[in-house]
This record gives structure tokens, sequence and C-alpha cells, in this order.
């Protein structure tokens, strides 16, 4: 049920963020301020994103078999590996440390 | 403009047609590149529990690859809604930005206007104004926003039915999926030595908050912090 509710929330709310900006005045969205941090809020989460789903479980922080998956998947796309390759080869390795 | 001449017709139509073609095989291209997302957002969704049915809505109301992702991450992980669902959020206020440009560029007006916003997401706003010279950018919006919406919709579909039928994430090394689909979006934006900064920053502060902080919060402080000190810095 909570469940639910949250996929129609964030559904919901992030529809209404895109038509918001058809109807906010633009010079709202175009301060400096605004723009530094909209640049810089996608890479801020993303990379606590990638940091916590990685090194912890709950509220332990952990060094297992995703810290190779993951080492692998910056390999790949520093050498601009396509998305499917990245995804397989780390998910493949977390996989295979893990069997280990 | 005034209308050419009669003899430039074959010219321009010439012309015309190529940059159709063009339009037609970038928009494809693109929304071919989205599939491995799409298949690994599904297969990652069904791991976190979500049902197929909701796996769904989330592709075709959300439509945003980041923070759908976000979204099934965290509430996979164990974190509370409200992380699960304003990390999400955040991750969407991009998209605003985008509509406001779009709207500058492309002024839709009535129940066009509500199409074009769901439609608004990176990819089409990228091509509209990358065709904007041309003076296509409304063909190039629409062309990238149906071939991505329709086969982001399938090949999440697709995940999330082949994803019920795999095993555990950690045997099948599904709970990397989402961190290195992350790394792939993240790094096209890692473009200046101030953004790997803010980054890094952003990942250490996430991680020190792990054993002190309610699951799926770390990532709320941490993207929210490094912001506020990128901001401090640059003051």
């Amino acid at each position: 049920m909570k469940l639910w509710l949250a996929v129609l929330i964030a559904s919901a709310s992030c529809a209404a963020l895109k038509l918001a900006g058809f109807v906010v005045p633009a010079r709202l969205l175009e301060s400096a301020v605004a723009r530094r941090i909209l640049e810089a809020l996608p890479v801020t989460l993303l990379s606590a994103l990638i940091s916590v789903s990685v090194f912890a479980t709950g509220n332990h922080l952990m060094l297992d078999s995703r810290a190779a998956g993951l080492a692998v998947a910056l390999i790949l796309v520093a050498i601009r590996a396509p998305f499917l390759v990245v995804v397989v080869a780390a998910c493949a390795t977390a996989a295979g440390v893990h069997a280990l | 403009m005034s209308e050419p001449p009669a003899d430039e017709h074959p010219l321009t139509d010439a012309s015309r047609k190529a940059a159709e073609r063009r339009i037609r095989n970038r928009a494809l291209t693109i929304g071919i590149s989205v599939t491995p997302f799409g298949l690994s957002f599904g297969a990652v969704s069904v791991e976190a529990h979500l049902s197929v049915v909701q796996v769904c809505l989330l592709s075709l109301v959300l439509f945003s690859g980041a923070s759908q992702f976000a979204l099934v991450s965290i509430i996979g992980a164990g974190g509370s809604y409200f992380s699960a669902v304003g990390t999400a959020l955040l991750l969407g206020v991009r998209n605003g930005l985008y509509a406001a440009r779009i709207n500058a560029l492309l002024r839709p007006s009535g129940w066009r206007r509500f199409v074009m916003a769901e439609v608004t997401i990176d990819e089409s706003t990228a091509m509209a104004l990358s065709e904007a010279p041309s003076g296509n950018a409304a063909r190039a919006f629409w062309s990238t926003a149906l071939s991505v919406y329709v086969l982001w919709n399938v090949s999440t579909v697709i995940g999330a039915l082949v994803g019920n039928a795999l095993g555990s994430p950690a045997t099948t090394g599904l709970d990397v999926a989402g961190p290195a689909a992350f790394v792939a979006l993240l790094a096209p934006r890692l473009t200046t030595l101030r953004m790997r900064m803010v980054a890094l920053a952003s990942g250490l502060i996430a991680l020190v908050t792990v054993p002190v902080v309610p699951v799926g919060a770390p990532i709320l402080i941490g993207g929210l912090t490094a912001v506020a000190l990128l901001l401090v810095f640059d003051r």
C-alpha cells in the first residue's frame, strides 16, 4: 500500500515538475544561483547514490563484491564502452567475486 | 522567411528530405541507446519488490530514467519512502529547467503543453536544441520523444519480466546494475575539476552519515550538502 503511494506520488510530482517548466517564468530558472544548483544537483545525487549502494548495507559500511563491480564499471566508462557492456560486465564481475 | 523562387524548389526539397532522414535516424539511435538502461531498470525494480504494473506506471508517467532508478534503488536497499521519493524528485528538477527551454523554443499552447511536458527529458531536449539552428527543433523534439518513450517502456516491461525469472541480486550481480548505470549517467557531467570534486565530496559525505541516519537519507544529505558547499565556495 505504502509502496503504491510512493510510486504514485513520485510519478505525479516528477510529471508536475516537467509541466512547471512550461508555466513558471523562465527568468526564475535562469538566475545564476538556480542554474548552478540545477547543474550540480544530478551530479551530487548520482554520486551519493553510487557510493551508498556500493559501500553500504542498511546502516553498515561494507566492502564486498559490489566494489569489484563498481571498479569494472568505472574503468569501462572511462574507456567509453557502450552502456550495455558497462552494466553486464559490472554485474558479471560482482557475481563472480560473490561466488568466490 | 520569404518563399524561395520556383527554380530552387528541388534543392530545398532535397535538403528538407535529408534533414528529415537525419532526424529520424538520430531519434531511432537515441531510442535504441536507452533500451539497456530500461532493461536494467525493469530487472532492478522487481528485485526491489515492485510489481510489474508499478514498474510500468513509473515508465509511463514518471518517465525519467535517473529518477526512476534512484527511487527503486533506495526502496530496494530498505530506505524510507520519503528518501526514495525525495531523491527522485530532486533528480527530476532538471526536467523543469529543460521544459522552460523547450517552452521558449517551441511555444506550445493548450493540450500540447501537457503532452510536451511529459516527454521533456534529457534526450528530447538535447535533440531539439541541437536542431534549433536548422529550424527543425519541433520535428527533432517529437521524433526523439516518441522513439525514447516507446522503446523505454517496451524495454522496461521486458526487464521486469526477465528480472522476475532471475535469482537473488547478489548471486546475479544485479546489486551493481544500478551503480553501474549511475556511473554511466554521471560520467558525461563530470566535465570540470570542480564538478569532480563536488561529486567526490557528495559520495564521501553520504558514506560518513550511513551509520548514523536512517537508510536512504545519506543520499539526500550527501547530495544537498555538496551543492551547498559548492555555493559557499563559489562566493
